[in-house]
């Protein structure tokens, strides 16, 4: 970021010290340096992992934007690549490392399985985007996403936060994040915060079962 | 075993009367045991028929006639076509009995085909559901079984084709996501496994360690999925004593994505895209499978130019798979990244090439039943002359003389995971990971496909079978890839790309088809099932990653805790496979 941009328009600074000072907003040099230095998490699913390690790689290297230092561990990470397809044996992990992570955190969808289940959305055991389970910042498309896809997305994070305020931030709110209950692997995968709505939609199953039953009407494929 | 005389040409009919039987079905071959008989004729194939490897098991479920069949594929390692035998079980009682006390390499393949299709093998040590979890609801693979997304049994929806009424699945569902639970379900009253099965049976083990008199305690550790080291979301379980492994449990399906049912619903063009996305990094091998094996189901052949370009195409993904693996196997021993960055500048120039010809840099999706999508684009001709000619070899030299003789990593990586001949055949390892062990079976030699055998090459062996080898048979094998490019490239020839015209909707005679490729993980083979409809009735991967896996406990067996990094690393699993 050049002076003029991390500098606050309104302020006039003489010229003589023009390149050894700024005068700017704390929102600002805060974004500016979050922004500069995203630690993405380590954390690989499927083949969009590969073009994601093709980025972090010479050719299109994300170290440009400050990203290259990749944690394996959530506890460091800020940034959440969820690169490939997620499945409903995964969510309950991916979920846990979510919650793991610390505030400010992001979350990237990469590609179309992590959007919205892609070419695999129909299968039994695929999550259909994992914004069903957490909160997605930005959406990527492709599949898999070229490295010039993927960096586009990161820059537009680099946007969104750019456009935060500490005002704002949820992380500084009195009441600070809101854990995500973990997924439990039943006879299908189930949200703890459905349970409600899993238990009236089995009685009813069983309910119209019955009366099919009765009718005579089950229809055995 | 070897010193008695092989049988040939046995007619299995004739020496199990009563027992066996030809498969008469049109389309098919091989024979119908019966379940009672299927180890003693097993035991012969074996012993007596020189029949070592078992490639594939798998099974179909043949639903209106209310059967399942279990469809095992046989080869020699000395070479020749497969042995196909089928045993037969009823659908409510489906019970065959395991063949893993001959073949050992059967155990996940039968526990997939119990996961999935809910054929019980008799006589299994492990019958756990492999790709799902414990208490998962049903047998996804049977045909009565539906998805939440369910729509119709086969593509083309109508909803969507021809008038193209689209809508969004999810309204449809009541939880508006890809949920379906069963009636009279109760999720308070519901106790999950949370893996007490994988851990009972890792206990089953630890009871049966030898007591040396000294009192030690064991400690079991996870790794994975979420590890770096695990090359996607694996994860594995060790009983350890002290820093040895004892016992190790594989444990996978993170990245199901339900491969085998969706292509099922597919027709089968549209199954070609899907290949791509098994093993992600050699996504021309695994379209070269299955055009191979519908094209045996249909009776075509591919013009000659064609031929040429799958073998370039497959070859140039050979040496960025192992670019990739060798690259990654150095990650994981602590060369922390700057062996992959070699790696990965010679892979971009490959995938430069695919991504000219196919339209993109790893999903190529480039062939076609009876062809290839498309001819090379100007230029590209002469960027491969130059890959295979001038930069690859001397950069694999480059790369030799960095690697192969660097203090550390022969430290880490002689004598560490040995698995011998004996039990690489017994485990249907294959690919890189057989011939280290020093079994010269190499599917392009042994049972030659396409127009690999106009091609003059070496099938790299190496016979220490333990992680150095495994490294060092992995650039013998690019080393004689740019053999075969060099050949190709000269030799391509001028003329059509397809059989034929091109079409959506291909027509494909009933019966059933093996189609196998010698990939770059090692044997990958398709089964497929047509029944004559525009959809595959069945249609199952045989992934070498999945298989090549239940050789690591024996590997890993005795070895340090830290080494079995380096053992996985090498045998080189990519997840997308692995899982399906």
């Amino acid at each position: 970021m050049t002076n003029d941009e991390l500098n606050q328009p309104g302020y006039e600074i003489p010229p003589e010290i023009k390149n050894q000072v700024a005068i700017t907003t704390i929102d600002r040099i805060y974004n500016w340096s979050r922004r500069s230095s995203i630690w993405p998490m380590m954390f690989g699913l499927a083949c969009c992992a590969i073009e994601m390690i093709c980025t972090a790689a010479s050719r299109f290297d994300f170290a440009r934007f400050g990203m290259e230092v990749m944690r394996p561990s959530p506890r460091q990470a800020d940034l959440l690549l969820v690169s490939g397809t997620v499945t409903k044996k995964m969510v309950p992990q991916i979920v846990r490392l979510y919650n793991q992570m610390p505030e400010p955190k992001y979350v990237v969808a990469m590609g179309a399985c992590a959007s919205g289940g892609g070419p695999f959305k129909e299968g039994y055991n695929v999550v259909s985007g994992i914004d069903n389970y957490i909160p997605v910042d930005v959406y990527i498309p492709g599949c898999p996403p070229t490295p010039q896809a993927l960096l586009h997305g990161l820059i537009t994070l680099q946007k969104k936060i750019d456009n935060q305020t500490l005002r704002e931030a949820r992380w500084y709110k009195k009441d600070v994040s809101e854990v995500i209950p973990v997924p439990v692997l039943g006879p299908d995968i189930m949200d703890p915060r459905e349970y409600e709505l899993i238990r009236q939609y089995s009685q009813q199953k069983s309910a119209t079962t019955v009366s099919e039953a009765l009718e005579g009407e089950s229809n055995p494929v | 075993m070897m010193e008695q005389a092989i049988l040939t040409d046995v007619d299995l009919a004739e020496k199990f009367p009563q027992k066996v039987k030809r498969d008469e079905r049109k389309g098919y071959e091989g024979y119908l045991v019966d379940a009672d008989a299927f180890l003693q004729v097993a035991q012969f194939v074996r012993d007596e028929m020189g029949y070592d490897y078992l490639s594939s098991v798998t099974g179909v479920d043949y639903f209106p006639e209310n059967y399942l069949e279990s469809v095992y594929h046989f080869y020699r390692t000395t070479g020749g076509p497969a042995l196909v035998l089928k045993v037969q079980t009823p659908r409510d009682n489906a019970v065959v009995p395991s063949l893993v006390p001959l073949y050992p390499g059967a155990e996940f393949q039968e526990r997939e085909a119990w996961d999935l299709l809910g054929i019980r093998y008799e006589g299994h040590p492990d019958l756990r559901r492999i790709l799902m979890w414990e208490g998962f609801a049903g047998h996804p693979l049977r045909k009565d079984w539906r998805e939440p997304y369910y729509e119709e049994d086969g593509k083309p929806f109508k909803s969507r084709w021809p008038d193209g009424h689209v809508y969004r699945i999810e309204d449809k569902n009541p939880f508006h996501k890809n949920v379906d639970y069963p009636a009279d379900f109760d999720p308070d009253q519901w106790a999950p496994d949370n893996d007490a099965s994988l851990y009972a049976s890792l206990k089953k083990i630890q009871s049966s360690l030898s007591d040396s008199g000294l009192k030690t305690d064991t400690v079991i550790v996870n790794m994975g999925p979420q590890h770096p080291s695990t090359h996607g979301v694996f994860r594995m379980v060790v009983l350890l004593e002290g820093e040895t492994i004892r016992a190790l449990k594989p444990v996978m399906g993170y990245l199901h994505r339900n491969h085998e049912k969706i292509g099922e619903r597919n027709t089968f063009l549209m199954n070609m895209p899907f290949t791509d996305r098994l093993d992600y990094l050699s996504s021309m091998s695994n379209n070269f499978g299955y055009a191979l094996a519908v094209e045996k189901l249909m009776g075509i052949q591919p013009p000659e130019r064609a031929e040429y370009l799958r073998v370039i195409m497959a070859e140039f993904t050979r040496i960025s798979n192992h670019l990739f693996a060798i690259g990654s196997l150095l990650n994981d021993l602590g060369a922390y990244f700057t062996p992959m960055l070699y790696a990965i500048e010679e892979r971009e120039l490959i995938l430069d090439i695919f991504e000219a010809v196919a339209g993109s840099r790893m999903m190529c999706n480039y062939f076609r039943f009876g062809g290839v999508a498309r001819d090379l684009p100007e230029g590209v001709y002469e960027k491969m002359r130059d890959l295979a000619y001038e930069r690859l070899p001397r950069r694999i030299d480059e790369l030799d003389l960095y690697l192969t003789n660097n203090e550390i990593i022969r430290a880490r990586c002689e004598g560490v995971g040995v698995l011998t001949a004996e039990d690489a055949i017994a485990f249907s390892a294959s690919g890189p990971l057989l011939r280290a062990s020093g079994v010269p079976y190499d599917i392009r030699r042994a049972d030659p496909y396409s127009i690999y055998d106009r091609f003059e090459f070496d099938v790299a062996v190496r016979y220490h079978g333990d992680v150095y080898d495994r490294y060092l048979i992995r650039m013998d094998e690019i080393r004689q890839s740019i053999r075969i490019l060099q050949q190709a490239i000269r030799d391509l020839p001028e003329g059509p790309i397809q059989s034929g015209k091109p079409q959506y909707q291909v027509r494909v005679p009933a019966g059933e088809a093996y189609g196998r490729v010698e990939a770059p993980k090692g044997e990958l083979g398709y089964y497929v099932v047509s029944n004559g409809k525009p959809n595959p009735w069945r249609y199952h991967v045989r992934a070498p990653s999945f298989v090549n896996i239940t050789a690591l406990e024996t590997m890993a067996k005795g070895n340090k805790v830290a080494d079995s990094v380096a053992i996985l690393g090498s045998i080189d699993i990519v997840l997308g496979e692995l899982d399906r």
